[in-house]
């Protein structure tokens, strides 16, 4: 397990440098111009000014290996003079053409908005679909079954676009419970000021939660649909096991195999934000940081910002095929 | 004796009870929401009007310009002008004074150094600041004395208010961006996120594209002023949820920039929680044509001077187009309060108003038909007008939006009744306006016939804006393809008047020789315009003051604004 594990994170190396270049020329190649967004009062001259100073003057293979310099030398070595408490404000770090800011302490920012909601959306999700998933398979037909069937496929099939503004709608305007804009600024202090915070997250929470709870209890339902119907669960019946061991014990294990992989490979998302919701509830977390990025042509933030999600995409599959060797025993990557 | 006591007890409470209504911080905490978010709070690194907006509660400029574009001396004691010698005879030189006793919030005073500073900071040649037109023309900018400055321009400068003046160029603290000039200005990252400023607030909090925590500027000259202690700047989302959460819901008091269809802002409005107010500057969106064959056989010669445009260089062609237009029924459609329809490309102020082309408010489409036909454009097949195998065949195009779209498949309607058949384009805003010489789709380019934006000046004065169509604007390869004279025209008695109003001091003057190249531009058909677009902005019914302003920033007055019962 170790040399596999070991392997795969080695040959992860070229694949992130390959991806972060694909990423580079990709976005170098699009038409796009930090400028075109300024007012059309500011003149040319002027423009060709800002871009020059943002350094787009450079050819693009210098542009490509000034960004790996700074992302992958300059800022590892901050985040350790960060820790070790000395400072060298000298050294370049990735800077946002938009903000003129450091792009790392954009993302330190936005993180902690993101994984409250779409992070716990992520968890709520998962710990509604699981139960509803092995209830709808173990009475498959049955009016639970039949209701989980419809939520989750009008939670699946209608976007959050719509359920996002139509909760604002009703809850906001209508009935006045919820905000419709998420204050960042807030703090949790006391036991009020986490009633506030937990108000502000109830629609963006549960529009989320809806969406990912609906697709992972499928994946739950006809997983356990599949094992339900295996030669081993009948020899265990047979045996005169309990019922609920049979379920619990044998059946779902076996079930979660498949499903640990879904749950694992969508946490990436969970760090990529959720672009259309976070604009819809102004959470301004990661996703509405990379959405604006985009908008305003600010391409190191749009590079760095996806090159991490890479990162995490290719980090937890591999965290999924670890976790498989471990839900399944019979499964082993090291051979000899 | 008694009466006399009464009297003074009425006098000393009259003038007690306003005050002690009115101290600073006394209404508690402002909500504004700007659905575009600012990313810095330096106007010099940024140039967008989100973040111009948002600097302006902080940074100030020597003066700026009211409601009805009136200049209003802000830092400096009075406004320099030619009468009262601040501008020297010769145009060369103003001489601003600021007030006495100003300071910055951290309580150092303000001085000419730092009026002096800031025009070193924005003409850094390697600073790329967006604002360095502001500072064009300019020689030298000295410290007569602590509190004197004397502007130098290289030529006679007739408007000689563009530096330090509107929101656009404000002073920044020397001492503060000492360390921030040319190349470094964007490792100043606490600097540019919070500057130290003269404004009625000083930023506590600034998480960029996302909101800023202000607070009442404790050495704000005007000891009663701000009536907010704290204010809250949120960014982000659209428009429709910025405009309701101020008309419906009620959680802000302001939002800004409220371009929506006119039956949704009525529908929010129903709720009663707050007022639409708007204001109109000098922003028109137009139709441009090209004067300049676009066709792609041409290579790099397409939408050159070389190659007229083989329709659209008729005038009774260009005068046509613009006859078939009903410009009330699109104000009706995309801008409600929002808009009016406009004949002029110069639409204010009132001094610069044309009214010799009004005739276009009506729509005449059997009058452009009358016109085509005597000129000798007949009908072909499919109702297509031809001439000389020449097909009224016109390539429309414009960025993506959706009130721009509207206005294309409507006018693309009335001009097929004149006998003129229209392809529609529509090209995402960040390509069409990037100005990028490697693509063909910008609107510098024109690879089209006909294309539509919109597109303003700073400040009152229209100068440099009327100077767009001079004939060495056009845009063409030897200039990169920059340039803003879009439509190619080129007429030598128009750039004589270019020439005439650099020379002009006197306002009356400058303002007939706009007109007149107003006019020029209108009755040649190379522009025509279609509405004039003011801005519309929304606030509670509790928050008194507002003063919306189109010359300069919006939150200008924000030291006035209160809460209302």
């Amino acid at each position: 397990m170790g040399t596999y594990t070991l392997r795969r994170l080695l040959f992860a190396v070229p694949t992130l440098l390959f991806i972060s270049l694909v990423i580079f020329l990709l976005l170098d190649l699009a038409p796009s111009d930090p400028t075109a967004n300024l007012p059309l009062t500011i003149p040319p001259e002027v423009r060709q000014k800002i871009r020059e100073s943002l350094g787009l003057g450079e050819p693009i293979h210098i542009r490509y290996l000034l960004w790996c310099k700074q992302f992958f030398i300059n800022e590892p070595l901050n985040v350790v003079e960060a820790l070790l408490g000395a400072g060298d404000s000298e050294r370049l770090r990735v800077l946002s053409w938009q903000t003129r800011s450091p792009v790392v302490d954009l993302i330190v920012e936005r993180l902690p908005q993101t994984l409250w909601v779409v992070g716990l959306s992520y968890v709520i999700g998962v710990l509604i679909a699981i139960p509803i998933g092995i209830i709808s398979a173990y009475r498959q037909y049955s009016w639970f079954d039949q209701i989980g069937t419809f939520v989750s496929t009008v939670g699946f099939s209608v976007p959050t676009f719509f359920t996002g503004v139509l909760l604002i709608v009703v809850f906001s305007v209508g009935l006045g419970w919820f905000p419709s804009i998420y204050d960042t600024t807030h703090r949790v202090t006391d036991w009020s000021s986490f009633l506030v915070q937990a108000r502000q997250m109830a629609m963006p929470v549960f529009v989320l939660a809806l969406y990912n709870a609906a697709q992972i209890s499928r994946f739950m339902r006809s997983s356990m649909l599949e094992n339900l119907n295996q030669d081993y669960v009948r020899t265990a019946r047979g045996k005169g096991f309990h019922e609920r061991r049979i379920l619990f014990v044998h059946v779902l294990r076996n079930s979660m195999i498949p499903v640990v992989t879904i749950i694992a490979l969508g946490v990436p998302q969970v760090f990529g934000g959720a672009i259309i919701t976070e604009q819809i509830f102004k959470v301004n977390g990661l996703g509405q940081l990379l959405i604006v990025a985009i908008q305003g042509g600010d391409l190191p933030t749009v590079q760095t910002l996806t090159f991490i999600f890479a990162g995490l995409i290719v980090t937890f599959n591999l965290v999924a095929d670890i976790l498989y060797g471990v839900l399944d025993p019979t499964i082993r990557y090291d051979q000899r | 004796m008694k009466t006399a006591f009464t009297l003074i007890i009425a006098i000393f409470s009259l003038y007690v009870a306003p005050a002690a209504h009115a101290a600073r911080g006394a209404d508690g905490h402002l909500r504004i929401i700007y659905w575009q978010a600012p990313s810095t709070m330096n106007p010099y690194l940024s140039g967008g009007t989100k973040e111009i907006e948002a600097a302006s509660l902080v940074l100030e400029p020597l003066a700026r310009y009211d409601q009805n574009g009136n200049m209003k001396p802000w830092l400096a004691e009075r406004v320099p002008t030619l009468e009262n010698g601040g501008v020297s005879k010769d145009l060369r030189t103003i001489t601003w004074k600021l007030k006495g006793g100003l300071k910055w919030a951290d309580g150092t005073p303000v001085t000419s150094k730092d009026v002096v500073f800031t025009w070193k900071y924005c003409t850094h040649p390697q600073g790329g600041c967006s604002q360095s037109e502001k500072y064009n023309d300019v020689k030298n900018v000295e410290a007569l004395d602590a509190l004197t400055v004397r502007v130098t321009f290289g030529i006679a400068k007739p408007f000689p208010y563009g530096p330090f003046v509107g929101a656009q160029a404000p002073i920044i603290q020397a001492a503060q961006f000492a360390d921030c000039l040319g190349a470094r200005a964007p490792r100043c990252t606490d600097a540019n996120f919070k500057p130290v400023g003269t404004g009625p607030f000083s930023v506590a909090e600034f998480r960029p594209n996302d909101v800023i925590s202000f607070v009442a500027n404790s050495n704000y000259r005007d000891p009663a002023r701000p009536a907010f202690a704290r204010v809250t700047f949120k960014g982000g989302g659209d428009a429709t949820a910025a405009a309701r959460s101020v008309l419906e819901t009620g959680e802000f008091d302001y939002a800004w920039n409220l371009q929506l269809a006119p039956d949704v802002l009525a529908n929010m409005k129903k709720a009663g929680k707050g007022v639409v107010i708007s204001s109109f500057g000098t922003l028109v969106e137009r139709i441009v044509v090209n004067l300049t064959n676009p066709a792609s056989r041409l290579g790099k010669e397409r939408s050159t001077a070389k190659h007229p445009h083989p329709f659209l260089s008729d005038p009774s062609v260009r005068k046509a187009l613009s006859m078939a237009i009903d410009r009330k029924l699109l104000v009706e459609i995309g801008y409600g309060p929002a808009g009016r329809p406009t004949c002029n490309i110069l639409p204010a102020p009132a001094i610069y108003k044309s009214t010799a082309n009004d005739g276009c408010l009506m729509q005449d489409i059997p009058g452009a038909n009358k016109l085509l036909d005597a000129a000798g454009w007949k009908r072909g097949s499919g109702g297509v007008r031809m001439k000389n195998g020449v097909k009224l065949s016109i390539l429309y195009q414009t960025s993506t939006n959706a009130v721009r779209q509207d206005f294309q498949a409507l006018i693309k309607q009335w001009w097929s009744k004149i006998g003129v058949e229209t392809e529609l384009r529509n090209i995402s805003a960040s390509v069409f306006f990037g100005g990028d010489p490697a693509s063909g789709d910008t609107f510098q380019k024109f690879q089209a016939d006909v294309q539509m934006y919109a597109n303003n000046f700073d400040g009152t004065d229209p100068e440099s804006y009327m100077a767009n169509w001079a004939c060495k604007e056009a845009p063409r390869p030897a200039t990169q393809w920059q340039g803003n004279n879009v439509p190619r025209y080129c007429d030598k008695a128009y750039d004589a008047l270019i020439a005439k109003m650099a020379r002009a001091g006197a306002l009356k003057e400058r303002a007939r020789l706009a007109r007149a190249m107003n006019d020029m531009l209108m009755q040649a058909y190379v522009l025509i315009p279609l509405v004039d677009r003011g801005r519309v902005s929304a606030h509670a019914k509790t928050l008194g003051g507002v003063v919306l302003n189109t010359w300069d920033s919006e939150l200008w007055n924000i030291a006035d604004w209160r809460r209302v019962k």
